[in-house]
């Protein structure tokens, strides 16, 4: 199921599930992704520090000082895959803002897509996202598929600060900035709603892989008041 | 009975606990943080006789002014630092790094700057009296996720010293000082082959300079542009500390310990583990070259690194 492995660098495994982006190829990640927390979990083996898991890679790194490349390298290859995955799908509603300065984006939109910002957000709503992963900030998902018409490049150059809650698109993912970060994305709203709580130690992350998210459009006082 | 602590009168300008850092939860978009500088970050505690993986004080550019309450400890600080002792007595003494010290209850640490690096390291014999999260000490100020609420310390906050006796700590010194070369080795990215043959050409050719645009999650670098002939995106994928990202401007970043656990842009190479904390120390204005290394002589590096630190941490062990 993986296509191929390589290292990243000295303290890093890559491995490459192919480049088809879709559900099935997402599970293949996840898949692997479960049994090798499993055999950390287990003690089965040592020196991985984290698993990143996202659309069609995962990336194991680990200390330089307890493995290498070459062990763990044979330790994937020769890991034993069943089709475990138990999928506790939660669906999830999203409420965004889109008035005025919580659509940073728009202007760039208008002219890379040749719609209207109304026309961009009636296909933006209209549709159930479904979570490949979760990363880059605490607790952001990563979120497909986007309407083919309103696909978008990132930034040329990234933004130093995006604003915490935003919600943001690039080619045929959404995702949502659970803190104030650097970051790409093409900004089209803001949302109100507490996507990663630090206080909850068990589970932290709202949206995990495998979830169903919707978005609703609010107006600026529903999201005023949103968290009162 | 009353807690020793440090009164900060003044916080510097990046200061927060860190250790080794944080792990097992990239899947969820928690980064590793830690020092900046593991090898200064290590030392700081040895020369207090902690434990190696003890919760320290990181600041960056200029250091705080932490005046001592309620106690008496033993302190030492590493890293290339220019600090002074403010006694009882009002006499200023010039501080040391790489040695410890005794600090008398109402005395002062005023830690002014660092001189041709950026990171440095305040260890107190016995540790800062600190809480872990997933088991770690380290402040993430993006996720807010560590000791101070995750955030950098204020003027007027207090940081809270475990008891300790310093009359049971010896004297301890290390022989040390970080060598800065500029040559900074590097594993060909998973994206080379996404640069022209002029760009690969360049990226190993050419010096790079650190912009101002540089913290603790990564480090913009100023220099010729990298033309990119296939795409300028990838999927997001899984990032580590080191990759070296080249964003659709064709300017490189490089990703330190705050780096985001998953990215879009391409990497054109990965620094190898003996030199990032080398790379960390890079000041705005400083200048580098990439050297490319394949994977086993970077092992090999690293190994020597590691022989070359335990060799000082030895010493007074």
């Amino acid at each position: 199921m993986i296509k191929n492995i390589s290292n990243l660098g000295d303290s890093a495994v890559y491995c490459d599930f192919g480049t088809e982006v879709n559900e099935t190829v997402n599970s293949n990640v996840i898949n692997y992704f479960n049994h090798l927390t499993d055999f950390i979990k287990k003690g089965k083996i040592i020196g991985i520090n984290n698993l990143t898991p996202s659309y069609n890679k995962l990336i194991v790194s680990f200390d330089l000082s307890l493995t290498n490349f070459i062990k763990l390298k044979k330790i994937i290859e020769n890991l034993n895959i069943y089709n475990n995955i138990e999928k506790k799908n939660q669906k999830i509603e999203i409420p965004v803002c889109c008035d005025g300065e919580y659509g940073l984006d728009f202007d760039r939109l208008n002219q890379k897509l040749n719609l209207s910002k109304k026309e961009i957000l009636k296909l933006y709503f209209n549709k159930e996202y479904f979570c490949y992963m979760t990363g880059f900030i605490a607790g952001m998902p990563f979120l497909g598929n986007v309407n083919e018409k309103i696909r978008c490049n990132r930034l040329e150059t990234p933004r130093v600060k995006v604003p915490e809650g935003s919600v943001g698109i690039t080619e045929q993912f959404a995702n949502i900035y659970t803190f104030e970060s650097p970051g790409g994305w093409n900004i089209i709203g803001n949302t109100p709603r507490k996507i990663f709580n630090k206080s909850n130690l068990q589970d932290p992350a709202l949206i995990k892989p495998g979830d169903k998210v919707t978005f609703f459009q609010i107006s600026k006082e529903e999201y005023f008041k949103f968290n009162e | 009975m009353s807690k020793t602590y440090f009164e900060i009168l003044r916080p510097g300008i990046n200061t927060t606990i860190q250790d080794t850092g944080r792990n097992h939860l990239y899947h969820i978009g928690i980064t590793i943080s830690g020092a900046m500088d593991q090898r200064n970050y290590k030392f700081a505690n040895n020369i207090v006789n902690n434990k190696l993986n003890e919760g320290a004080i990181e600041f960056a550019y200029q250091g705080p002014l932490l005046k001592l309450r309620n106690g008496n400890i033993n302190f030492g600080i590493t890293g290339d630092i220019f600090f002074n002792i403010i006694r009882n007595n009002s006499q200023i003494e010039e501080g040391k790094c790489y040695q410890n010290y005794n600090l008398h209850d109402g005395e002062q640490i005023d830690i002014i700057s660092s001189k041709k690096s950026v990171y440095g390291y305040l260890s107190v014999s016995g540790g800062f009296e600190l809480k872990e999260t997933w088991k770690s000490y380290s402040v993430n100020t993006k996720a807010q996720i560590g000791p101070n609420n995750g955030k950098k310390y204020c003027i007027n906050e207090k940081i809270f010293i475990k008891k300790s006796k310093i009359e049971n700590v010896k004297n301890n010194q290390i022989d040390y000082k970080d060598s800065f070369n500029n040559i900074v080795r590097v594993i060909k990215g998973t994206n080379f082959d996404y640069f022209s043959n002029q760009a690969q050409n360049i990226f190993f050719k050419e010096k790079y300079t650190v912009s101002q645009l540089v913290d603790r999650m990564g480090m913009r670098l100023d220099g010729p542009n990298l033309d990119n002939i296939v795409n300028t995106n990838i999927k997001s994928e899984g990032l580590v500390r080191g990759v070296i990202q080249i964003p659709a401007d064709g300017k490189p970043i490089i990703l330190l310990s705050d780096h985001g656990t998953i990215g879009g842009y391409p990497k054109i190479g990965i620094v190898i583990s003996a030199d990032l904390d080398k790379v960390a120390q890079l000041a705005p204005g400083n200048k580098l070259e990439f050297k490319e290394v394949k994977l086993e002589e970077a092992e090999k590096l690293f190994k020597e690194y590691t022989v070359e630190t335990n060799k000082y941490l030895n010493e007074y062990n």
